[in-house]
């Protein structure tokens, strides 16, 4: 399975000593499946390796550092926009793990830019946006019903000029979800960076990347969550940090969350831990990619994602969703 | 996958994967003499399979994927499996390629001097370089050439010739001991015959070329022939260029070298006959 051997690369970058072209391949495949090749090649850069597989991973440093570059401007433009409504604008993810120049950053694939703003000041930012020239990116009218009534953000925007999307949280799961997070508590202890734009905590970076990694998503992308975990636990390495990391997690209700990342984390990226069956399910998910890139175990992609459903949404509003996306022709994602 | 053909197509490495034999085999049919990835580890995957199981056998259908995949993309009939492959590579090279500047350009080189043409879809770069091909020139691609951001050379592509409609039976006259693959008819864009690019275009692959002249056929005018100043060259060329805004500053410096270092024409032609020729007095002129 190529998903194990990503994992075994990016914690023991040596490891790749080892691959002859096919391990090579699958790990390449897997990892640009995963998102996370520019991660990958920043944790190779410097081994030896084939002279074409270096080829192909300096390309990927070189398309990461862009994708930096255009993120960090994207944040400036969102803060242009934002920052005159005197609100906190606070940077999400990736585009804040940028501009605090963290670990988790480097190499890191960018896509949306995540913005975190005070709920009561989601019409001003929505008309601020508008005007300085997101639009809505079409949806169909369920979707964006759905999104103003159920969801933490507002409908996606994208830029007519730079294409480029914007997520507005006003929290950081969805109000149908069981854990509770506290968003004013979010916002509250956030960090104000140089340029008026701000970022969540160190403690609430890893709350947030936990909540995003098994309250809100299907798994997809996990390897790349549970590695952006693993890089901000860096931060929580004595006993003091790590018990208010604690602390701070259930104050979100995340307690239980951030305990299974933790010991995902150690095993997968770390020295190995003690896991239960549900762990084990996991990893399963986790690691499901081929030496081609595709995702393996459809019953248990299906699975996750009824279970992503089944966190976000009561069973009579989960019934109502689903058969409202049947009837719209949406499949379960491949 | 299930049926695998790796192949080379200047520098850049491809496995093609396939859930059908059929794809599979033409591939390796046509590119029976290209070389291997280097080291063996491709540039990038494509992947050629059923959109459910039981579409494998049940009026089959190919679905292309690989590294880089668009949402949407709409399926071929089997029948049409190597246009399906080439599509695949294609489309890897337009998402995914990020060490050159990929301008959506035909070329051909003669004494290490590289002519790009460019133009819309229809603009008859295919067929003007599968003529050139014929009189001697070496094909470097039909489809992208490559810009080294580094060194400003032109890499080849030469990967099959696609021809369309009116360009098959062109080239067929014009090259009749070239090798051809299958006529695939009623494609989305046509009737499609692929030419396999002669011994010495592939030989030479991996030779880059300094451009030195860029063209942008028309098809269908009065015979015309006019330059081009660097400005209007650099906005079309970002136009035919699938990586030019993802390249960014790398991208912005390959561009601006080569068009402030090469001239550049627009060539408006009735026929075949007249575009060779125009294309041949021109380069004769600017040696």
């Amino acid at each position: 399975m190529s998903g194990a051997l990503l994992v075994r690369a990016l914690r023991d970058p040596a490891s790749t000593a080892a691959l002859d072209a096919a391990g090579w391949t699958s790990l390449i495949a897997a990892a640009r499946a995963e998102q996370i090749v520019g991660t990958l090649a920043h944790r190779l850069h410097g081994l030896s390796k084939p002279a074409s597989a270096e080829r192909i991973l300096a390309d990927a440093r070189a398309s990461a550092e862009q994708g930096r570059t255009l993120a960090l401007w994207e944040a400036e433009m969102a803060g242009r926009a934002l920052l005159p409504l005197g609100i906190p604008v606070v940077l999400l993810k990736g585009t804040a793990y940028v501009a605090a120049g963290l670990a988790a950053g480097q190499g890191r694939n960018i896509g949306d830019l995540d913005i975190l703003v005070p709920r009561e000041a989601l019409p001003a930012v929505e008309a601020a946006l508008l005007e300085a020239g997101w639009e809505w990116v079409k949806a169909d009218a369920y979707d964006d019903a759905y999104y103003r009534q159920w969801m933490h953000e507002l409908p996606p925007l994208i830029h007519r000029e730079r294409d480029r999307m914007i997520d507005v949280h006003h929290t950081i799961l969805p109000p149908t979800a069981r854990p509770k997070p506290d968003a004013a508590a979010l916002l509250a202890d956030s960090v104000p960076l140089a340029n008026g734009l701000r970022v969540l905590s160190a403690e609430d970076m890893v709350c947030h990347a936990v909540a995003h990694l098994f309250a809100d998503g299907e798994l997809a992308g996990g390897l790349r969550n549970l590695w952006d975990i693993h890089c901000l636990l860096d931060a929580f390495d004595t006993p003091h940090a790590l018990a208010e990391l604690r602390k701070r997690s259930q104050r979100h209700q995340l307690g239980l969350h951030l305990e299974r990342a933790l010991r995902l984390r150690d095993h997968l990226y770390g020295n190995g831990a003690v896991l239960s069956l549900a762990d084990r399910f996991y990893v399963r998910r986790l690691l499901a990619r081929d030496g081609w890139g595709r995702s393996t175990r459809p019953v248990s992609q299906a699975a996750f994602y009824l279970r992503s459903h089944w966190l976000r949404m009561p069973p009579a509003m989960l019934a109502r969703h689903l058969w409202t996306k049947w009837r719209n022709g949406h499949r379960l994602s491949r | 996958m299930k049926h695998i053909f790796q192949l080379r197509i200047g520098p850049v490495g491809f496995r093609v994967g396939s859930d059908w034999r059929g794809p599979v085999d033409a591939v390796a049919a046509l590119y029976d003499d290209y070389p291997k990835p280097f080291d063996g580890i491709p540039d990038f995957n494509v992947r050629l399979f059923a959109e459910r199981p039981w579409r494998r056998v049940l009026r089959p259908s190919v679905m292309i994927g690989g590294d880089y995949e668009l949402p949407d993309a709409a399926p071929l009939p089997l029948r049409l499996g190597l246009l399906a492959a080439e599509m695949g590579m294609n489309l890897q090279m337009a998402l995914g390629q990020r060490r050159y500047l990929l301008l959506h350009a035909a070329s051909v080189e003669r004494d290490g001097r590289a002519l790009l043409m460019t133009g819309v879809s229809g603009a008859g770069k295919s067929t003007l370089a599968a003529l050139l091909m014929a009189r001697g020139w070496r094909l470097m691609g039909d489809e992208f050439a490559l810009v080294d951001p580094e060194t400003g050379l032109v890499h080849g592509f030469p990967r099959l010739v696609s021809l369309k409609n009116q360009a098959i039976e062109v080239v067929e006259r014009a090259a009749p001991g070239a090798r051809f693959g299958p006529l695939q008819p009623d494609t989305p864009k046509g009737h499609i015959r692929h030419l396999k690019p002669d011994a010495a275009s592939i030989a030479a692959m991996d030779v880059p070329a300094r451009a030195v002249a860029i063209l942008f056929p028309s098809f269908g005018h009065a015979p015309d022939l006019r330059p081009v100043p660097p400005a209007e060259t650099f906005v079309r060329l970002t136009q035919a260029s699938t990586n030019y805004v993802a390249l960014r500053e790398r991208g912005f410096h390959a561009l601006t070298r080569l068009v402030t270092g090469v001239p550049a024409h627009a060539i408006d032609y009735p026929d075949t006959e007249a575009a060779i020729e125009m294309v041949e007095r021109l380069w004769e002129q600017s040696a």
